[in-house]
């Protein structure tokens, strides 16, 4: 059995989203980091990720996605959610990843809040 | 799902240690949480927590039959407020609680301690959780509150 989590990126400008559906877990999360790292090395100076299609994170996932974060802060840029289950965001914020991205409700919400 | 000598109603699943597996006892979960209409948003919480109790046998218990045993359990408490609780039994060598270093943000973001955050997940989802731990295995008890 695989549970594979599919991630779709769309530019806007300087403005990446990354919108993931199915199980975040080490796979899901790195196949976020390979993305991410592409727009990244191609001009984005900012992250989306739409988790509006996830279910499930687990802690591993949420650890690729803060080297993510990371990645992102080096650069200078801003990495933020949106479309989390109430489920997702209590757990973002019981690890802190909420300290350092912003959570908003909707991807307009989240895009907005990135872009130049 | 079957009554159990004190009336609870209980099931009990057995998973494999492979990838993935986790998926299977979190729809196990669901289907047991809508058996009592408990609200979805509790149920994700039931799930995640159990997903990472699961990861935590797969990787850290080494169990002796390469197995991890789940009894999902609905009852009331002495106050009949009725709940679910979940059992996530292994067979492998156990751990010693206190050895496990609290998980902060800090570290986290610091680079030196991304992972170690299951314990400190289940707590915080679940209503109450009981960890018992020898060298014949480990059995994590929570219980959610519809």
């Amino acid at each position: 059995m695989s549970e594979v989590c599919r991630v779709s990126a769309e530019r806007r400008g300087d403005v990446a989203v990354l919108s993931t559906d199915g199980y975040i877990n080490n796979q899901g999360g790195e196949e976020i980091a390979r993305q991410a790292y592409a727009q990244l090395e191609s001009g984005a100076k900012s992250l989306v990720l739409n988790l509006e299609k996830t279910r499930i994170v687990n802690s591993i996932g949420i650890s690729i996605l803060i080297e993510v974060l990371e990645k992102v802060m080096d650069r200078k840029g801003k990495l933020v959610f949106c479309g989390l289950t109430p489920t997702i965001d209590k757990t973002f914020r019981i690890m802190g990843l909420a300290q350092y991205a912003a959570i908003f409700p909707t991807e307009a919400d989240a895009v907005a809040a990135v872009s130049p | 799902m079957s009554l159990d000598a004190t009336g609870a109603r209980e099931i009990s699943l057995t998973i494999p240690v492979a990838p993935d597996m986790e998926i299977v006892a979190t729809a196990q979960a669901a289907a047991v949480g809508e058996f009592i209409a408990m609200p979805h948003d509790k149920i994700d919480e039931v799930k995640l927590a159990l997903v990472e109790a699961c990861i935590n046998a797969f990787e850290h218990a080494h169990a002796r039959d390469d197995r991890v045993h789940l009894t999902f359990r609905v009852d009331r408490d002495e106050d009949a407020r009725e709940f679910l609780e979940v059992d996530v039994l292994d067979q492998g060598k156990g751990f010693d609680q206190a050895s496990i270093e609290t998980p902060s943000t800090a570290k986290t973001f610091s680079g030196r301690q991304k992972r170690g955050w299951g314990l400190q997940i289940i707590r915080s989802l679940m209503d109450s959780v009981v960890i018992t731990s020898d060298e014949e295995g480990t059995r994590i008890r929570m219980r959610k509150y519809k």
